[in-house]
């Protein structure tokens, strides 16, 4: 029996360490009573390493009860590597986002923003084509979503006469091993791929562009060799919006909460660096927390309720993608709060809440309709006809003006509203409407 | 003179019978009121009333999974699948409710018809064809997980209605004190209630035990040992399935509700005394063990922690509970 002590022992050390842990490495350790430092902005020119710089700490006079909102912008999971920070592409995003598209007014997914076209003649032939389709999973809602409506504008083109889809399973390898079969298989009149991942993938797409055409969607590689590469404005732009509508909505500044999925993926790390930039240049803004929901629902109800513990207030949510925004706000509501300002996406689930409750929020896009655009660029290219060498989409988002038109209760909860896909055959019981 | 040493060995008699019974208490109690009091000194809101009442509320789910796993894991064998049968209830609920409140009993029905069949399966694979409990389960995880995927076509279909979610989301209220007490915590403590006595109380829990230490033994003995095992599986499933109800209430439809619940919902166990490979657990500790789990995740949630060392910690207990099992066992 003496024995139970080492069971007490152990967790005694588990926690000690935890402690040790805290006051070496936790910089964010809550409740240690430091006096928020008023430190001076760094003067320098902030071109070189702008994520780098450091930013004056906000104190906000806080009701009795609840901790000091702290801004923890400098904190470790706010922190962006420099390979997921380019200013210039960032510039050029936010500027897109205002940007009038050109092309058919009322097919979003064939519209595109600075065109630099691209002669295909060389790749001209006679219908019908067999397409190939190499894709890099149909492991989430979005490519869910995003698949279907690609079938089905392959279904709408009269010029395609075989679809190859060759699905990877979120797997580089497999991949890899996919697009080789399909070269070696000599069958495909034109290739489309959603790369995996993007390093990974690029020696392979260069192969591919060298025996056929290549249109590369979704995510990049690091190569211009695809005849057209397929993109909505892009994830800086999506981070921007948001967190731009929070400032706005928020003139004498407030507390926000800021939730990314995971750590490391380029689009996501591109939202939060751009919302990270808003955040900083308006210091009104007091950002209490950044945390990762790894897409559990329960766990980013259980993190908003830890911080509407702590700090007693939260004026704003910004999210770098909405599959759990639902949660979020149920938090408040269980809590018997109002819902604050929100960010979102174009789940439908959100987009029901968001009219149901008349909740203050935007939703940026990465559309799902450019899945669409995929197929009918490749179609173009071997009909001989110019595509542009960058296909950049509109990236609508959801306001307070478009919302009534895109909710559909009907869909499921994870239905990606702006699909391009209302207006197809098949719609809705194809994606799993009613 | 006499009298002065009887009344001190009286004294003495009686000091040995209190550390006694202090050491009686499962140390997973006391280790459990150390970290409930670090989190608590670090955000004071978190022992008021209101914050105790929202940690019960989020550790429901877990609690009751450490209490289904400390049976399978009692009588020597691991269950794996639980994780996955929680999200296969949140994603499956969802499809079988269809939006429709008047269909709840039908869904909770079918559920937990799914859930015995689930545990049925389980025991059959172990106890007729052998199969390793960890390896037979490992499989149930994979098969559920895509059975979960292929019947919703890879996107969660249809919403849990309000009914089906006031299990895991709703208070009754007024209550006095707190005004206002979560359904999941009522619902934790009669599973909790339920399990002990059935555990501590009847002839099948005490065959669990005698099965989980010395399977020839028991068989001797004249105990079904497969009967037992079998029904071991089917009680850690109907908790599995509770717990995705709690689970999907508190948090809605979401592919990925249980990811990683069956190693928590072990670790609570081991945590909280339970002996893998069988033989020795208690189920008020289990239940202890998945507080104190939820707790520690708190704490370092709290001081900033990433989820790495969350992990990590997970491990460590798993691995320490063990090595402290098997040197007491040694010993024994």
């Amino acid at each position: 029996m003496l024995l139970k002590k080492k069971l007490y022992l152990l967790l005694s050390v588990v926690v000690v360490l935890a402690f040790v842990l805290a006051a070496c490495g936790g910089t964010e350790a809550p409740a240690v009573d430091e006096p928020a430092v008023e430190e001076p902005a760094a003067e320098e020119p902030a071109a070189e390493e702008p994520m780098e710089e450091e930013e004056p700490m906000e104190e906000e006079p806080a009701e009795e009860m609840v901790e000091p909102a702290e801004n923890i912008l400098a904190g470790e999971n706010a922190a962006i590597a420099p390979e997921f920070f380019d200013q210039e592409a960032l510039d050029q995003e936010v500027a897109w986002i205002d940007a009038v598209p050109e092309g058919p007014e009322d097919m979003v997914w064939e519209q595109y923003i600075d065109p630099e076209w691209v002669d295909t003649t060389e790749y001209a032939k006679d219908g019908p084509y067999t397409i190939c389709f190499s894709n890099a999973g149909v492991n989430n809602p979005w490519r869910v979503v995003g698949f279907n409506t690609m079938e089905h504008q392959v279904a709408l083109e009269t010029d395609i006469g075989e679809w190859i889809h060759v699905d990877a399973e979120g797997s580089d390898e497999k991949q890899i091993a996919d697009i080789e079969d399909l070269l070696a298989s000599g069958n495909c009149d034109g290739m489309i791929i959603s790369p995996n991942t993007t390093a990974a993938l690029t020696p392979i797409v260069e192969q591919a562009c060298e025996q056929l055409p290549v249109v590369v969607f979704d995510r990049g590689v690091f190569t211009d060799c695809p005849v057209s590469f397929v993109r909505p404005i892009g994830g800086y732009a999506f981070g921007h919006l948001g967190a731009e509508f929070i400032v706005d909505n928020l003139p004498d500044g407030g507390n926000v909460l800021a939730f990314r999925i995971l750590p490391g993926v380029d689009v996501l790390e591109n939202r939060w660096a751009a919302a990270k930039v808003v955040f900083e240049n308006n210091p009104q803004i007091t950002v209490i927390g950044v945390e990762f929901t790894e897409g559990d629902n329960a766990r980013t109800k259980a993190i908003v309720e830890d911080h509407l513990d702590r700090f007693g207030q939260i004026d704003a949510i910004w999210m770098d993608a909405g599959a759990t925004a639902v949660a979020a706000i149920e938090a408040f509501e269980d809590a018997g709060l109002d819902i604050p300002i929100m960010v979102g996406e174009d789940q439908q689930d959100f987009l029901k809440k968001w009219q149901d409750e008349g909740l203050t929020a935007v939703a940026p896009t990465f559309p799902t309709f450019q899945w669409r655009t995929a197929v009918i660029a490749m179609v173009n290219i071997l009909q001989g006809e110019q595509v542009p060498a960058w296909w950049v989409l509109p990236q609508p988002p959801v306001t307070a003006d478009n919302l009534d038109s895109l909710v559909n209760a009907s869909m499921p909860p994870l239905h990606y509203a702006m699909c391009g896909c209302e207006g197809m055959p098949g719609f809705p019981e194809d994606w799993g409407g009613q | 003179m006499a009298n002065v040493t009887v009344q001190s060995e009286k004294e003495v008699s009686w000091l040995r019978q209190a550390w006694a019974r202090i050491r009686k208490i499962h140390p997973v109690f006391p280790v459990f009121l150390i970290v409930f009091l670090a989190v608590g000194y670090l955000n004071p809101k978190f022992i008021e009333p209101n914050g105790i009442l929202i940690f019960l509320r989020r550790a429901a789910p877990l609690g009751i999974l450490a209490v289904g796993q400390l049976f399978v894991l009692a009588a020597g064998g691991f269950d794996l699948s639980v994780g996955s049968q929680v999200t296969f209830v949140v994603i499956g609920g969802a499809l079988l409710i269809n939006n429709d409140p008047e269909k709840l009993t039908y869904t909770l029905l079918v559920l937990y018809g799914i859930g015995i069949l689930v545990g049925l399966i389980n025991g059959l694979v172990v106890t007729f064809m052998k199969v390793p409990s960890f390896i037979a389960t490992l499989g149930m995880l994979l098969a559920l997980k895509g059975a979960g995927l292929y019947w919703t076509g890879g996107a969660p279909r249809g919403y849990l209605t309000d009914n089906f979610r006031q299990f895991g989301r709703g208070f009754l209220e007024p209550v006095p004190v707190v005004e206002r007490f979560p359904i999941a915590v009522v619902v934790l403590i009669v599973v909790v209630a339920i399990a002990a006595y059935i555990f501590h109380f009847t002839i099948f829990g005490r065959q669990i035990l005698a099965v989980g230490d010395n399977p020839v033994a028991a068989k001797l003995s004249g105990i079904n040992v497969r009967r037992v095992r079998i029904l071991t599986f089917i009680v850690s499933a109907l908790c599995a399935i509770t717990a995705g109800i709690l689970e999907g209430g508190f948090g809605g439809v979401n592919i990925i509700a249980g990811d990683g619940l069956e190693l928590q919902a072990i670790s609570a166990a081991v945590l909280g005394g339970a002996v893998l490979l069988g033989g020795r657990g208690a189920v008020l500790a289990a239940a202890a063990g998945a507080l104190t789990l939820e707790a520690l995740f708190n704490f370092l949630n709290l001081i900033g922690q990433p989820e790495g060392v969350r992990d990590v910690v997970q491990g460590l207990i798993i691995i320490g509970a063990v090595a402290y099992a098997a040197i007491n066992a040694r010993r024994r």
